[in-house]
This record gives C-alpha cells, sequence and structure tokens, in this order.
C-alpha cells in the first residue's frame, strides 16, 4: 500500500505546526529566508520550473511557467492565492489553511518573491471567514516577527500580505472572475486575452495560484526540485491531496503521491462503500468532471493529470474523488449537478445562462415523473450545445455529468420516466 | 452624517488600508460586511454610506449585494442556519437531515420562525462534504461552521442562541 505523506498536511505529524513558534522550531521559513537572502528571483523560478509543479486549483498548468509569463517591463506585480475552494467535494485547501496555516503563507510569500511582488492577496470565499480572521492573525504575527515588512533580512525586499473575503458564489474561484471580485466588483470572467499575467488585479501581472499548489514551494525550496521530482509520476511529479467523499467508510483528505491507483484510495485508504454495497461510479475531479463506471480498468487507473485524462476521459482537475454506490440513482445525481451549475451561472453569456436552466428543467421533470422518453435526448442535446460556446469553464463543466451520466447510465433515466404517466 | 463612518471609525480606516489607496472601490465587500455585523442585512441607509465612503454610486452597491448569497438586502432572521445539500452531503443524508430539521423547528425551507430569530437555508458546497450533516450559521457578524451534525444537536443549538439573544447568554455548540 502507498504510504500517506506529511509534506503538506504537516499538522499530522507534528503537532501544533499552526503556531508560529513551533513552525519556526521546525525549519519554518527557513525557504524564504533563503530565496530572499541567497537566490535571485530568476533561479527560484528555474527551480520550481524544474521540480515539475503543477497547479493544483485544477488545470494543472506548470507552475514555473506560468510565473514566467510576467512582463518585466510593468510594475507592480501582484500574487493572489486562490483559496475560494467551492467545487463539490474539495476541501483540502481548507485543511491546509486551518491546521498549517504558516506553510501556505511561507508559499505565498516565495512565489511573492520570485515574482517581484511587494504586495499579495489571499482570496477566501467568504463561508471561510474563521479562516480569513487566524490568517490575519498569524500575518500580524509574521509582521512583528520581522518575517514580513519593510527590507527584509536587512535586503531591498519589500513584502505585504492581506486576505480578502468573497461572499458566496462559486464563480468566483475561476481566476478572472476572481480579479473582478478583488476589485470590488461582480464576479464574472473577464474576456481574454488579456490574460492575468499582463492585466491581473488593478491592471497590472499577476500569478494567481491555488492554495495548495502554494504550500508545496517552502519543501520544494528546502528539499530540492530533485527531491520532489523523485515522487509522484514523470509527467505529474510529487505529492498531492486527494479528497475522497460521497459513499466511502471514511471520508476525509489523502495526501499521496500522484500516481496512486483509484483503487488504492477508495479501499485501502477510504475502507470501501458501506457494508453491502457495491461501487458502481466515481466523479474524478467534484461536480465538475465526467461520471467515470468503476470496472477493474478505472480502479486500476494512476491518479495523475495524463493517465487519468486519456484512460478515463476524465480530468483529475482538483482532485476531488467522489464516490457513488450501487444505492445511487444517476438521474438524481445529475438532477443535483445541473441544479448546482444553474445557481452558480453568472448569467454573462447566454449559452451558459440559458442552457443550465433548460437542462435543471429537464432533470427536474425526469426526477419527478413528469418526463416524456424524448426529454432524455432533449437533456443530452442541450448539454451537447453548449459544449465549445461558453465564456468561461463553468459552462462545459454543467454538461460533464449529464452527457456522460446519459451515456453511461441511461437505464437510470429511463427507470424515471417510466414513472410518468405519460411514459 | 455617515453612521457606518462613525460606528465603526477604526474598522473602515483598516479595511481601507487593505488596498491601494487609488483601488478603494475593492472595499465593498468587506465594508457590506461591517455594515451587516448588526442586524444580518444591509439596511438602505448603509448602501447610501458605503457608497460615499467608496466615491461609487449606490447602484453599484446594490448589484454587489444581489450578486453574493452571503449578503442580504431584506431582514430574515436573526441567524441563518445554512445547511449544505450539495451532491457530496446528500449521499450522506444532508437532504433528510434539512427535512427533518425544518419539520422540528416548524417552518419550511427559506422561512424564518415567527420570533424572527433564525431563517433555515438550503445552500451549495461549504468544503466540508466529509462531515455531513452540516450547517454554516451566519449571525453576529460570524460565520461558524457545525459539521456532523444531528436534529437533536441542532435543535439545542437554537434554544442556546434564544437564550443568548434573551439574556446575552454566551451561545456555543
Ligand atoms: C468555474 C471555475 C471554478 C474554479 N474554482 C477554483 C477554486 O475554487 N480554487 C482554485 O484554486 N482554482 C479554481 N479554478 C481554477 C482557477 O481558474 C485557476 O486555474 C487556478 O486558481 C490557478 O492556480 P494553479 O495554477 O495553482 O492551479 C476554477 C476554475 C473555474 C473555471
Ligand atoms: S460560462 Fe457561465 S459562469 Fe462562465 S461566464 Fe458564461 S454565464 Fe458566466
Ligand atoms: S457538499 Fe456539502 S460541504 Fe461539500
Amino acid at each position: 500500500m502507498t504510504e500517506q505523506t506529511t509534506f503538506l498536511l504537516r499538522h499530522r505529524a507534528v503537532p501544533n505546526i499552526d503556531q508560529l513558534q513551533v513552525y519556526r522550531e521546525n525549519g519554518g521559513f527557513e525557504a524564504f529566508r533563503k530565496v530572499v537572502t541567497s537566490m535571485q528571483p530568476a533561479d527560484v523560478l528555474a527551480e520550481v520550473k524544474s521540480s515539475g509543479l503543477r497547479g493544483r486549483g485544477g488545470a494543472g498548468f506548470p507552475t514555473g511557467i506560468k510565473w514566467g509569463f510576467l512582463p518585466n517591463n510593468i510594475w507592480p506585480h501582484y500574487v493572489v492565492a486562490n483559496a475560494d475552494e467551492s467545487e463539490p467535494g474539495t476541501f483540502k485547501d481548507r485543511e491546509i489553511m486551518e491546521s498549517n496555516p504558516f506553510q501556505f503563507l511561507e508559499g505565498l510569500m516565495i512565489a511573492s518573491y520570485a515574482v517581484g511582488a511587494n504586495l499579495s492577496y489571499a482570496y477566501l470565499r467568504g463561508e471561510f471567514w474563521q479562516i480569513a480572521h487566524g490568517l490575519d492573525e498569524d500575518i500580524a504575527a509574521l509582521e512583528a516577527a520581522g518575517l514580513l515588512g519593510d527590507r527584509l533580512f536587512g535586503t531591498d525586499y519589500s513584502l505585504r500580505l492581506r486576505t480578502h473575503l468573497g461572499a458566496g458564489a462559486y464563480i468566483c474561484g475561476e481566476e478572472t472572475a476572481l480579479l473582478e471580485s478583488l476589485e470590488g466588483k461582480l464576479g464574472q470572467p473577464r474576456l481574454r486575452p488579456p490574460f492575468p499575467a499582463v492585466y491581473g488585479l488593478f491592471g497590472k501581472p499577476t500569478v494567481i495560484n491555488n492554495v495548495e499548489t502554494l504550500a508545496n514551494l517552502p519543501p520544494i525550496i528546502e528539499k530540492g526540485a530533485g527531491w520532489y521530482k523523485s515522487l509522484g509520476t514523470e509527467k505529474s511529479p510529487g505529492i498531492k491531496i486527494f479528497s475522497l467523499s460521497g459513499c466511502i467508510n471514511k471520508p476525509g483528505n489523502y495526501e499521496l503521491p500522484l500516481g496512486t491507483t483509484f483503487r488504492e484510495l477508495i479501499f485501502e485508504h477510504g475502507g470501501g462503500v458501506p457494508e453491502g454495497r457495491t461501487v458502481k461510479a466515481f466523479m474524478s475531479a467534484g461536480a465538475s468532471s465526467t461520471i467515470v463506471t468503476a470496472d477493474d480498468a478505472a480502479l486500476d487507473t494512476p491518479m495523475d493529470y495524463e493517465s487519468t485524462q486519456n484512460v478515463l476521459n476524465a480530468p483529475l482537475g482538483s482532485a476531488s474523488v467522489i464516490i457513488l454506490d450501487d444505492s445511487v440513482d444517476m438521474a438524481w445525481l445529475v438532477d443535483k449537478t445541473v441544479h448546482f451549475f444553474r445557481h452558480e451561472s453568472c448569467g454573462k453569456c447566454t449559452p451558459c445562462r440559458e442552457g443550465t436552466y433548460w437542462m435543471s428543467h429537464l432533470t427536474h421533470r425526469i426526477l419527478h415523473g413528469k418526463a416524456r422518453p424524448e426529454d432524455i435526448e432533449l437533456l443530452d442535446t442541450v448539454a451537447a450545445q453548449m459544449q465549445g460556446k461558453c465564456l468561461c469553464a463553468l459552462g462545459e463543466f454543467s454538461t460533464m455529468a449529464v452527457r456522460s451520466g446519459i451515456e453511461k447510465f441511461r437505464a437510470d433515466f429511463e427507470a424515471n420516466v417510466r414513472r410518468a404517466p405519460h411514459g | 452624517m455617515n453612521a457606518l463612518l462613525s460606528k465603526y471609525p477604526e474598522q473602515v480606516e483598516k479595511i481601507l488600508a487593505k488596498y491601494p489607496a487609488d483601488q478603494k472601490r475593492a472595499a465593498v465587500m468587506p465594508l457590506l460586511y461591517l455594515a451587516q455585523t448588526d442586524e444580518n442585512y444591509v439596511k438602505q441607509q448603509s448602501v447610501y454610506e458605503i457608497a460615499e465612503i467608496l466615491d461609487i454610486s449606490p447602484t453599484d452597491v446594490v448589484s454587489i449585494i444581489g450578486f453574493y448569497t452571503l449578503f442580504h438586502a431584506e431582514p430574515g432572521g436573526k441567524y441563518r442556519i445554512q445547511v449544505c445539500t450539495d451532491l457530496p452531503c446528500a449521499l450522506r443524508g444532508a437532504d433528510q437531515f434539512l427535512e427533518e430539521l425544518c419539520a422540528s423547528v416548524g417552518v419550511g425551507v427559506g422561512e424564518t420562525t415567527p420570533d424572527g430569530l433564525v431563517t433555515i437555508e438550503r445552500v451549495m458546497c461549504l468544503a466540508a462534504c466529509h462531515r455531513a450533516p452540516m450547517f454554516q450559521l451566519q449571525g453576529d457578524g460570524d460565520i461558524a461552521y457545525h459539521e456532523n451534525m444531528t436534529v437533536e444537536k441542532t435543535l439545542a443549538l437554537i434554544e442556546a442562541l434564544r437564550r443568548h439573544v434573551k439574556t446575552g447568554e454566551a451561545a456555543h455548540d
């Protein structure tokens, strides 16, 4: 069995690591000191690039390459930590920020130094109210300890951090909607180009990174890119936190090397499904992902960016694995996901606004025994017509469970339709 | 007279200091939270006060309140119990929990108890899927998570809130 690691969820190995003193006694902020006092920003970028670290917010884009897109003739630069964590089934960033907050903040500080930012923000979903207040206190403690502020370690480098709370809107996890929201506007995605790397927060070059991505930086700087690459797979190096939820005996976060199989996660770590049940299917990336039939080939697929996409035709995304046992009616499930996306569509573009409305209308009809047999096809058609036409990925996400659900579990939909008087 | 400014001068200043001086508008969401502290909704008067502090139009402030679900334009309960019934929680009995809770309290989803104490609402994923049934409690200028809940524990919490409002006794979970 692949052992769980504690490089990110370090509080599981070191008690009270959420206290600044304990974090420092265990090597905390040595990585930040090292980059500021002995490395050029370009060296930090090169090290992170060489580690192969990929963004943990969903898209899996190489972090070092992303940082390299910032132009050196427009200033100031900003780093914004994406702590919106709103994908159904995802609860990993929250555990990092609640229990190992300084490692996240140190990562944000290292990223800031690497791109020359002197002011960086952490954007948290509004529901993380208490976490944000904890981070505010931690930031104040870092200022008092001289780890944030002017002329750090006697160099010319100065850095300040601020938190900003959203107020309940899934779309604000999308990076350009997040920037709009942070600027005090409606959280609606921007048209691109220009990309945030050039025109980001307050119109300035900006890096947006997920909380977990940032938490990887202190150990990478401390132990080196070579160490990081020794974990995980060749194309998906390192470790990942998998949020496991749904019909599973031991739901929770599991930190494992990328490339661990779904079978290991579900059965070895998660303790399998409740007594008397079997695994019918799973979703690999929360409510946004395709529904995967849990056959042997799927269960034996390694959880890395390439295998999940290539073998299962599903994204690894933020690695939020939702388990569905044989008691789950897929028509019910699709009604849930569609309802979510309809509620969260920001309304900016017509295909998503109207498409999610019509899909939810149809799934509701199907589920409540009011549908005609042709409504299943109609639902699939509405979803198919949305694909490729939406302004941001939310619209696309909303079609994933619908199309894969109908394709793989049509019988569940038909059973609901048969309950209808005219079915 | 700007009541928000005169009631919370230090907080307003601290909020404005978080953003570059020429980007004051960014402070609109924190100021809305501040305005919502006492009664758990944003009064018309506060809209004008926030607009004045930030040099933006009251319409802009109103549109922000409308877009984000944690801001409330209308009075509801002094506390809002917001139960997550999104997919992962629903797979662990959240819909049934919400139904039983509403039946025990005697209100429908989205409704407020006659004494104005609590509104029970249904919300989307709160990043606590592994600890369903769960809800967040919004009120007194705070948002607190209550996880691995039962109807019984929730009713006890509501009673504690009721006592807290009457006598000032601390409500705890
Ligand atoms: C609808 C939508 C919601 C998203 N939600 C989140 C989120 O909650 N957290 C996050 O880190 N990224 C989220 N993302 C991805 C971000 O847009 C962005 O790619 C990510 O924050 C980049 O950070 P990374 O490179 O470190 O992964 C979302 C994207 C979309 C389209
Ligand atoms: S796809 Fe949906 S969420 Fe994205 S911009 Fe269009 S309406 Fe908004
Ligand atoms: S689905 Fe309820 S907290 Fe995530």
